[in-house]
């Protein structure tokens, strides 16, 4: 579209050189090449654009068709009123358009006022929205959310755009939206689900597609997370925290839902309380799921039964990135030396920064407090030793003061 | 918001912990300021001046006009916009590998010319550095794969002091030579005795000073002064150490203390990487790199004055040879 405007302007000017130097003739045929080659290519790219900004275009006051009509009145002056602004180029390009161009031309005649030149009244001069045209494309929404009254209304919501706009298509398919005949149903049907009101704007951001989807699908997939004896609450909470929970087709849904039973090895209530809890499980990924239960299984040593426990503690466990689980292990089991069953009862350190724990050991080390077994006296209990803050850790744990802990760590 | 910004231009010192690479440091002080800054107060957003048409009750029934508001333009709203500060200028000066740790010096927005004044002011660096001896690895560290076990017994404090003597002594030499200077000239022989004297362009590696803080075999800890290292090098000091005392030994632990005028009293640990505590460290250090690259100014002109001198001498003595032999000395042999 950039370069169809480029080509105007170039036209224009070369059509105002012909004026000052050529005959008449020789103008007529600068006009006829020129309508042609604009009419021609780019007739097709110019339908979106007057479908979208109709108003500007019916009041042809913008500075992009005036040019033409400038230009095409300048060629035939003196000639009849009919014959002037575009409906020049209309007659020279009948014979010639196909049945497209020529729904076009009707299309034309019946938005252009016949004359630039013809008075208008006061009201109707009031009514002209004399605003600079929209881009024809943009790589943000920013361009588009002033004048848009759907994108206002999702911004007030609480959406926000500018991670939106960088999903796949999604700002694309927005821009075409209608707030009141796409969206409302959407966002009372959430409402209906148990989304919070102030969690919408998060839940649109996380999965703007969902306003693609039709609503009876919608309400099957919630049906049949009722028919398995989700309570409502559960739901609501499940939808709020895993946004892409309801574009997952019913049979996907069982799929996910068996193989947590299946693989996990949990009865039905824990199965149901895990995905509760944490939601993302079922919409994420299941590869990593699976390769992590193998590396618990093989590479750490854990029996069947220690899984379980430590997945069911903490549902994070299982999405946590291999490489950062087995590093966490081996320092916990190979430098600290706490025992497999020690490590069951504290499922948090693997969810816990590496960094931190390791600092804290080496200070503990150094201080002579490094006891991790329950059974002595002065005994650090592991979620001590992760799960509380710097101040915390120091005065309850280390028991010294928290210069003295930076400056052990400016000896590592 | 942009003020705060405005106060980010300078040099600051962080500790990098051992473990982790120098670019995870970076990015992870970027990150932060990055967040800090994009949650501070916005500027409110700009007014646009919109006609919207309304209408008032004129003399003959309704009338239509434009009236004159304005109102906040949306596109600058948070949500449309994104956050306002996208990337930050963070640059790092003299690397540390992943196995190092100590000061790490990180430059932000017009710091990072700075950082190119200090390279090009080839300031030394002290390092504490942890062996263990017994041991050969293939890449020095004690984390390497083992190539030889020994016996250290036979080594005593002593020895290992004659040892790091000879290491500085040859490392003074290779200085002195680097350095390139003229020891003729009162400027530089001041200099020289206080030990100031260091290279102005590259070179190979080079030992301004070792000592032994700790031996207690098999550990020891030595500090060095040096320039124009990598801590792989040190590395390898330490294993040559080993060898030359009939033993192996690994190295356990590079620290670097110092780099340039950053000591580890200025260095950020992890916890006050914090927009405040970097800008106060920003502010701090601002004097002493001032100093410090002043100090290297005035080294360099004597380092030239030197230069200029001793060509002066030379083309003197060029002369006086000249002079002694005749005007035209390929005449008389002829």
């Amino acid at each position: 579209m950039a370069l169809l405007t480029r080509r105007v302007t170039r036209c224009c000017c070369l059509l105002k050189k012909h004026y000052i130097v050529n005959s008449i003739e020789l103008r007529k045929q600068t006009i006829r090449t020129w309508t042609l080659s604009l009419v021609r290519p780019s007739l097709p790219l110019l339908w979106p654009y007057r479908y979208f900004r109709q108003p500007v275009f019916k009041n042809s006051r913008t500075l992009f068709f005036d040019n033409i009509q400038f230009c095409s009145s300048s060629a035939s002056l003196n000639s009849s009123p009919e014959n002037n602004s575009l409906s020049l180029v209309n007659q020279q390009i009948e014979p010639r358009s196909n049945s497209d161009s020529k729904a076009l031309d009707e299309g034309w005649d019946e938005a252009l006022p016949s004359s630039a030149l013809e008075e208008i009244s006061e009201d109707e001069a009031v009514q002209i929205v004399a605003e600079p045209p929209l881009p024809f494309e943009s790589f943000t929404l920013q361009d588009y959310v002033d004048r848009s009254e759907t994108l206002q209304k999702l911004v007030l919501l609480g959406v926000d755009l500018s991670k939106v706009e960088k999903r796949p298509g999604a700002a694309q398919f927005l821009l075409k939206l209608d707030f009141e005949k796409d969206i409302q149903k959407i966002l009372l049907f959430l409402k209906d689900v148990g989304v919070e009101d102030n969690q919408l704007g998060a839940f649109l951001t996380k999965n703007p597609y969902i306003l693609r989807e039709v609503v009876e699908d919608l309400e099957t997939r919630v049906a049949y997370l009722t028919s398995k004896k989700f309570s409502k609450e559960a739901i609501a909470r499940m939808v709020s925290r895993a946004p892409y929970l309801l574009l997952f087709s019913v049979e996907r849904l069982d799929n996910r839902l068996g193989f947590f039973q299946k693989e996990l090895g949990l009865n039905v209530k824990k199965t149901k309380d895990l995905v509760t809890r944490l939601p993302r499980l079922l919409t994420n990924s299941l590869e990593p799921i699976k390769e992590n239960l193998k590396v618990y299984e093989l590479e750490l040593g854990f029996s069947q039964n220690e899984i379980r426990h430590i997945v069911y503690r903490i549902p994070k466990n299982l999405g946590v990135n291999k490489r950062k689980l087995t590093q966490t292990f081996d320092y916990l089991h190979n430098i600290m030396g706490i025992p497999h069953s020690t490590i069951v009862h504290f499922p948090q350190v693997f969810n816990s920064n590496m960094l931190r724990i390791k600092e804290r050991h080496l200070f503990l080390n150094f201080l002579g407090r490094a006891q991790y077994d329950p059974k002595q006296p002065s005994y650090i209990s592991l979620d001590k030793l992760v799960s509380v803050s710097d101040d915390v850790f120091c005065a309850e744990v280390a028991k010294t003061s928290i210069q003295d802990f930076q400056k052990f760590l400016k000896t590592l | 918001m942009r003020a705060a910004k405005a106060g980010l231009h300078g040099l600051f010192a962080v500790y990098k912990p051992p473990g982790v690479p120098w670019k995870g440091v970076r990015d992870a002080v970027e990150t932060k300021l990055l967040s800090e800054l994009n949650s501070l107060e916005r500027p409110p957003p700009s007014q646009q001046v919109r006609f919207l048409p309304s209408t008032v009750e004129g003399k003959d029934g309704k009338e239509l006009t434009l009236t004159v508001t304005q109102l906040p333009v949306l596109a600058e709203h948070p949500l449309v916009s994104g956050p306002i500060f996208t990337y930050l200028k963070v640059g790092a000066g003299h690397r540390l590998d992943k196995k190092s740790s100590g000061v790490f010096v990180l430059g932000v927005g017009r710091g990072n010319k700075l950082l190119g004044d200090v390279y090009r002011a080839h300031l030394s660096r002290t390092y504490t550095v942890r062996g263990l001896f017994g041991k050969a690895t293939d890449d020095f560290s004690d984390t390497g794969k083992l190539i030889e076990k020994t016996t250290f017994d036979h080594i005593t404090g002593e020895k290992l002091q004659r040892i790091l003597a000879v290491i500085q002594g040859s490392n003074h030499k290779a200085l002195l030579q680097y350095a390139n200077i003229d020891l003729k000239t009162q400027e530089a022989y001041e200099l020289a005795v206080k030990g100031l004297i260091r290279p102005m362009e590259k070179s190979p590696p080079l030992i301004t000073a070792i000592r032994c803080l700790q031996f207690e075999p098999p550990d020891f800890q030595l500090e060095i002064h040096c320039m124009h290292e990598t801590q792989q090098y040190l590395r390898k000091i330490v294993h040559e150490i080993g060898l030359e005392l009939k033993s192996t030994a690994v190295c356990t632990q590079v620290r670097r203390v110092r780099d340039g005028a950053f000591t580890l009293d200025d260095a950020l640990l992890r916890i006050q990487w914090t927009l405040r505590s970097i800008r106060n460290a920003i502010l701090q250090s601002r004097l002493k790199v001032k100093t410090e690259l002043r100090n290297t100014m005035a080294y360099q002109e004597i380092f030239a004055g030197s230069l200029r001198e001793r060509e002066a001498r030379l083309s003197q003595t060029i002369a006086d040879c000249e002079h002694s032999k005749g005007v035209m000395p390929w005449l008389q042999t002829q």
